[in-house]
């Protein structure tokens, strides 16, 4: 089967835009969260800075910056009828919705002619999975044959449309969120943008497998025994020994109930004694970037030895209990899995391996 | 490979008592959802074994507008008072969750947006998501929902034998 490497990224986010001052802030615990006046409720995000910004959309913006440094970094041609473009976001535009054609379709096109790429691009909406399953469809594009690169930008700006919506599901907390914590009292939403561009040119880090899989259970409530979870584990692992991996950065988004069902799913996936981390103490949830940018934060800890802190987490909160890696740890382990959970049931995961070419 | 559709317009309260009638839920959901619910329904009632928990069928459900008709239903109650029940519709994936957990598939589903309808582009993607070697079937949807009462849709079941 052929190889698929990243070999290139590109990150815009509240505590840094280039993978090294991302990396420095998430292993000093610092984030960019404040709280900001609501619909009348007020709500604890983490936000991009918006000073001095003129152009027609944010969101439009900050998808074009991220893909741009990732092109740049992998030295592609975008334009290239070899080169594919995958965008994943929840919302887009949204904000917009009273004025302009707000579909994700015209998000795609807006960016694909911004990078002038050539190939018709593809929005992969998956709820809270779309990144990992857009880097999925980056593989599988890049595995059919007919392409050599895939460029695969994750964004998403927050707004009173996904804010609202969420404080009426009461999953927002007033606080900083406490992913897999004792006294977790729900998430915060966060904004940011992730590029990766996918290749099949040798490079250190690898995809090696994904697997997305649904709960069959409930639209807004996961599964009881993680069942999507834990299949999508048991796909991506197959024939992997867990002594390889250096750990599993988890969805974590401090809901009462994604956590929980994210331990059942590791524990039945026999991965209890694996380090775990979660970033959205650092990052809050950032939805359609949320896959992406994880994995290249996850990807720069291991090149760097170290399983990276869990932002707000304290004390077990979950049964039966997981490793969860509260403060930064050594490793000398060169693969991971990224795990994500979403509404609509369902659940992904993708494994990464260190081991090409420079 | 079977194939239907949902003339526009068509009442969907008529197609579920014809096809389906004992599944209330049905009601609680958006115009997205109950096409691909129902488009499902046409295709799979007289499978046997229907309702047994299996993983190797995937759901993919492609459209131009994804999920805006819905979105556009919750922005005005957000001016009022902010729906949980809308805002729940108001993801583009929710119809293929909706299709997996009435039929309990837990394999693959996802939802993808493209440019237009594209059949050669839409088998070039489902191709690919058979790349997953538990993946052996898959309910292939292209829901266009423009309005409550405006859509396009062309649904399919396909075996993994029949594309390769």
């Amino acid at each position: 089967m052929t190889k698929v490497y990243c070999i290139g990224c590109g990150l815009v986010t509240p505590v840094g835009n280039t993978p090294s001052e991302v990396l420095t802030a998430v292993r000093a615990g610092k984030s960019a969260f404040r709280l900001y006046d609501g619909w009348p409720e007020p709500y604890y995000a983490s936000l991009l800075d918006r000073e001095g910004f003129e152009g027609p959309s944010f969101f439009d913006h900050i998808a074009l910056q991220a893909a741009r440094t990732a092109v740049q970094e992998a030295g592609i041609d975008a334009s290239s009828a070899r080169v594919g473009l995958v965008l994943s976001t929840i919302k887009g535009n949204i904000e917009k919705i009273d004025s302009e054609d707000v579909s994700l379709a015209a998000a795609a096109a807006t960016l694909a002619k911004g990078l002038g790429v050539t190939t018709a691009p593809v929005v992969v909406s998956n709820a809270c999975i779309s990144g990992l399953a857009a880097l999925l469809q980056g593989v599988r594009m890049l595995r059919s044959g007919a392409y050599d690169h895939v460029i695969v930008v994750g964004a998403e700006v927050q707004s009173r449309f996904i804010v609202t919506g969420f404080q009426s599901l009461k999953a927002l907390s007033l606080n900083p969120c406490k992913p897999f914590d004792a006294q977790r009292d729900g998430l915060n939403v966060g904004e940011a943008a992730a590029a990766m561009v996918l290749s099949t040119r040798e490079c250190e880090w690898e995809i090696v497998e994904g697997a997305v899989r649904n709960d069959a259970n409930h639209i807004s409530g996961p599964s009881r025994t993680g069942e999507g979870s834990y299949n999508a584990l048991r796909y991506v692992l197959e024939g992997v020994s867990a002594d390889e991996l250096a750990f599993v950065n988890v969805h974590g988004t401090a809901t009462r109930y994604n956590d929980q069902m994210e331990a059942i799913a590791l524990n039945r996936a026999g991965l209890q004694d694996l380090p775990i981390n979660a970033l959205k103490g650092i990052f809050g949830h950032t939805m359609g970037a949320a896959g992406i940018l994880e994995s290249i934060v996850s990807i720069k800890a291991c090149d760097a030895g170290v399983v990276l802190p869990t932002q707000g987490f304290s004390q077990m909160g979950v049964e039966p209990a997981v490793n969860v890696s509260a403060l930064e740890r050594k490793t000398d382990k060169k693969a991971f899995v990224k795990l994500l959970s979403g509404f609509g049931g369902v659940n992904g995961a993708l494994l990464f391996r260190k081991g090409g070419a420079r | 490979m079977k194939q239907v559709s949902i003339p526009s317009g068509a009442s969907l309260t008529e197609l579920y008592r014809q096809w389906v009638g004992d599944y209330p839920k049905f009601f609680k959901m958006d115009t997205l959802s109950k096409l691909g619910f129902l488009l499902t329904e046409m295709l799979v009632h007289d499978e046997p074994d229907r309702f047994t928990f299996r993983e190797d069928r995937a759901v993919l459900v492609f459209s131009r507008e994804g999920c805006v008709t819905n979105d556009r239903h919750y922005a005005e109650s957000m001016q009022d008072f902010p729906s949980p029940a809308l805002f729940v519709y108001t993801l583009p994936n929710i119809v293929s969750g909706e299709i997996s957990i009435r039929n309990k598939w837990g394999g693959e589903s996802s939802a993808y947006v493209l440019e237009s309808y594209d059949e050669a582009r839409i088998w070039d993607l489902v191709r690919q998501a058979f790349q997953d070697k538990c993946t052996k079937s898959a309910l292939v949807a292209w829901i266009d929902c423009t309005s409550d009462n405006n859509w396009i849709t062309n649904a399919w079941l396909v075996n993994k034998t029949d594309l390769f």
